[in-house]
């Protein structure tokens, strides 16, 4: 029979077992639904008390881009929620520096996205943290679930 | 001819397709997650630059500004059309060419 590893296992307040989710966003915005699909399922998930992190790879990382304005085009614009992950302590989005590098882009062309730290007096820090490739590798292989949008 | 084409140059062929088979002298329309071909500095920026020498390149405003590139962050000479201009380039042209 297959030995459990409890080693690793980490309990919350509520005394449930936290796993690992990164939800890997790899589409622009706008174009296709899969960002949107993939920012509902994260607030929905944040809900659960896990150790929650997303990932940024290839045209992912324009979902971050600034100024995004759908005004003109009649669409909702996805982008401002954005702004609502620290509040849903959605604190660890992990952008891959070879995406960035690619399109031209480096991290100050990115919003300014922050969350407070409660065990800090509220000090709000940066939630975006751009990772090299390798980094990034590292970091898939440590989750417990990883969803893809 | 018009050619139009809709996918992010990083994520789809589609646009160097476009490129490769455009004649001298046609329009291409960059639209929806296309626009980003027109961002400078990136990838695929001198692909882009080189087409512009024997085609005229449009991208949509109001795409570009749903996805953040202002003009500071665009190759210049590109020409920016609204939904206005994509018909006009539309019936102005004899044909249009969808690179989906």
């Amino acid at each position: 029979m297959k030995q459990i590893d409890w080693s690793s296992l980490v309990i919350n307040e509520s005394g449930k077992a936290v796993k690992k989710f990164m939800y890997v966003n790899r589409h622009a915005p706008h174009g296709t639904i899969y960002p949107l699909e993939g920012l509902e399922v994260v607030l929905i998930g944040a809900a659960f008390d896990q150790d929650v992190s997303m990932a940024f790879i290839g045209d992912g990382v324009f979902q971050l881009n600034k100024g995004q304005d759908t005004a003109d085009s009649g669409m909702k614009n996805v982008a401002l929620t954005y702004g609502a992950l620290g509040d849903y302590e959605v604190t660890k989005l992990y952008v891959e520096q070879e995406s960035l590098d690619e399109r031209g882009l480096e991290l100050n062309d990115l919003m300014n996205l922050t969350w407070e730290d409660e065990e800090e007096n509220w000090a709000e820090k940066p939630s975006i943290q751009v990772v090299s490739r390798a980094q990034l590798s590292d970091l898939l292989e440590q989750q417990d679930v990883i969803l893809n949008f | 001819m018009l050619h139009t084409v809709n996918k992010s140059p990083f994520d789809s062929h589609s646009l160097q397709t476009c490129l490769g088979l455009a004649k001298a002298g046609s329009d291409i329309l960059l639209i929806e997650d296309a626009v980003y071909a027109a961002m400078s500095g990136t990838a695929v920026t001198s692909m882009v630059e080189s087409a512009m020498s024997s085609s005229t390149i449009y991208a949509l405003e109001s795409d570009l500004r749903a996805r953040g590139i202002g003009s500071e962050k665009m190759i210049s000479g590109i020409n920016l059309v609204g939904y206005d201009g994509f018909v006009e380039l539309a019936v102005t042209n004899d044909k249009v060419q969808s690179w989906l």
